[in-house]
């Protein structure tokens, strides 16, 4: 048994008003200067995240998530529209907001030259907690994240899953409210993902306030009570996984692929057995309520597809409808 | 996001940078400690044997130790810097990317600059203190006073170098222009900027080229206090220029880093 530290401060756990909402946005811009021109990574989006929430931004690279939780992580200015992180502005109360917020970057700001345990330690003395309550929590945090036997490794020494547990654990050294974590399974082993998403299972079933972002579908399905799906800067959706598979699918998808260069013309001849059909370069996904009843359909007019299987709609199938694309490539 | 400097905060980072000195102490040992040594038996000692002692050629010093010790303290101050920041700097920026973590924190950037400023200068003050401990045994110094001020006038020195070359490194996109500013700025400054010979033996522009390096108001400040010849108008134009380039420094590299580090 793991004993779990208590990351959750009474401010996190007292549920309250709209005014208590742990982040608000409204219009909420980023632009950047690159080399004469200008890239609107977020063009005007509302959030709200209320006290205990897990909350996520999913969408494809590029969508504007990044730029959004680091003017959140009150390290990035706002180009334009209102902010309100725990109820401060960020540009006036930065120290203070990221005194009360628990990051976890996209990329690793560990410092590989320390060991595992001076990592926790150094960045706990940042917050100016005193020297003997960082070294208990370092320990208590270590223990979470399961790496208590690799306290004295240094940190190039682990492995990719390792070195982002270390970085959750770094982010809850000064016990936060509100815990950011930008993508933080990307690039690692399904095993080394549960094991994540077994941990931040384990803070939202404490009561922190979890707001990530993603592009795996099911790392949203799995953690978030409330996610929006972002693309191209803007927020196309928003809402529970549940609902929002409801509202902009079908509660299952057929998909069936046949020879090269033929799903095309395919597509024309189904079109009417589904209530709609997506071609993709490699299969035509038919969506429908009964998926069986669909391909026997499908047979019915002696189409012979190389592979045929039926699945339930997810989020890869509401971003595939809001945008046209799906949300990994 | 900008925020003024606290030092409350600012010390916050006193673990870090003790941790830093304790993994590198070891490894800059021979460079900082032994090399300086060399040179003082290589080029006091032994090639100052053949050079005669004359007074009013080597500006107040009796003996080529006496005049090349102090010029050698203060373009070690010099080169230690160069070191302590270029490459570290850059590397927390860029490499390790450092600094991105402890402004994640309630640190600011300038809290963040006044610290490893502060550590540089310490350096300085490690560095000059075994340098000058060395050089009381060769008993080349002076008045105690005068070697004490010129103690302190390294930290100034290790501060006027530290804090442009931060903000140059924060300007910097990245490592390869270092090269450069070691063989163009580092070398010609410590070999020409009277570290090693009176800056009068040069040509009249290459004299006049070599007293607006901040090295020569550095070696000619400390060799003034570590000899005794001090000439009070001097030496205000030496602290005035020094702390012209520490404080401009310091303001350029706090602006220059948070304009890279805050996007
Ligand atoms: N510091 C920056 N300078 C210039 N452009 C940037 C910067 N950061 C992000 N962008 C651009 O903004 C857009 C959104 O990027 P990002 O927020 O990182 O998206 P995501 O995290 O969803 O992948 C991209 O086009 C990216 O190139
Ligand atoms: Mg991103």
């Amino acid at each position: 048994m793991t004993r779990t530290p208590q990351p959750v401060s009474p401010a996190a756990a007292r549920v309250g008003a709209v005014s208590d909402a742990m982040i608000h946005a409204s219009g909420l811009r980023k632009s950047f200067e690159a080399g004469g021109t200008t890239v609107e990574a977020v063009k005007g989006i509302d959030v709200e995240v209320r006290p205990g929430e897990a909350f996520g931004f999913l969408g494809p690279n590029g969508a504007g998530k990044s730029s959004t939780m680091r003017m959140i992580a009150a390290v990035s200015p706002v180009s334009a529209g209102t902010l309100r992180i725990l109820g401060m502005d960020p540009a006036v109360d930065g120290p203070k907001i990221r005194a009360r917020i628990g990051v976890c970057p996209q990329e690793d700001t560990l410092d590989t030259e320390l060991n595992v345990r001076d990592n926790l330690y150094i960045y706990g003395r940042y917050f100016g907690l005193p020297r003997a309550e960082v070294r208990q929590r370092a320990e208590e945090l270590l223990e979470f994240v399961q790496l208590t036997e690799k306290a004295s490794a240094k940190v190039e020494d682990l492995s990719g899953g390792m070195k982002r547990r270390l970085t959750i654990a770094r982010s809850l050294i000064n016990k936060p409210d509100l815990l950011l974590l930008d993508e933080p399974t990307t690039g690692l082993d399904p095993q080394a993902r549960h094991v994540v998403w077994d941990r931040l299972f384990r803070l939202k079933q404490q009561g922190v306030t979890l707001v990530l972002t993603t592009h795996y579908m099911d790392e949203a399905e799995q953690l978030c009570d409330r996610l929006v799906v972002m693309d191209k800067g803007l927020i196309v959706a928003e809402g529970s996984p549940a609902s929002l598979i409801t509202q902009y699918s079908t509660r299952e998808v057929t998909e069936l692929r046949f020879a090269l260069g033929e799903n095309e013309a395919i597509a024309a001849q189904v079109e009417d057995l589904a209530e709609r059909v997506e071609v993709l370069p490699d299969r035509l996904l038919l969506y429908s309520a009964d998926g069986e009843e669909t391909i026997a359909k499908v047979h019915e007019r002696g189409l012979r597809p190389v592979m045929s299987l039926v699945r339930r709609s997810t989020l890869e199938d509401v971003f595939l409808r809001l945008t046209g694309r799906t949300l990994v490539d | 996001m900008t925020s003024r400097l606290d030092l409350r905060r600012a010390a916050r980072m006193t673990d870090y940078w003790a941790v830093v000195y304790r993994r590198t102490w070891k490894g800059t040992a021979i460079s900082s400690f032994v090399v300086p040594l060399l040179y003082i038996l290589a080029m006091g000692v032994l090639l100052g044997g053949f050079i005669k002692g004359d007074p009013s050629k080597l500006e107040g010093a009796t003996s080529y130790l006496a005049f090349v010790a102090p010029g050698m303290v203060a373009a070690q101050s010099m080169t230690t810097v160069f070191g302590e920041v270029t490459y570290p700097v850059m590397g927390m920026i860029k490499w390790h990317r450092t600094y991105y973590g402890m402004i994640a924190t309630p640190l600011g950037v300038p809290d963040v600059v006044f610290a490893h400023l502060a550590f540089v200068v310490f350096r300085v003050a490690t560095v000059a203190a075994v340098f000058m401990a060395v050089m009381a045994s060769f008993g080349v110094f002076g008045s105690v006073w005068g070697v004490l001020v010129a103690y302190l006038v390294q930290l100034l020195i290790g501060l006027a170098f530290a804090a442009p070359l931060y903000a140059l490194t924060a300007a910097m996109k990245d490592e390869s222009a270092f090269a450069l500013v070691f063989r163009l700025g580092m070398i010609p400054m410590f070999l020409f900027s009277g570290a090693f010979f009176p800056v009068s033996n040069l040509s009249p522009p290459l004299e006049a080229l070599a007293k607006i390096t901040p090295l020569w108001h550095g070696v000619d400040l400390t060799r003034m206090l570590v000899l005794g010849h001090v000439d009070g108008s001097m030496v205000l134009i030496h602290v005035v220029y020094l702390s012209v380039l520490a404080l401009g420094g310091w303001y350029g590299a706090t602006r220059l880093l948070e304009r890279r580090l805050i996007t």
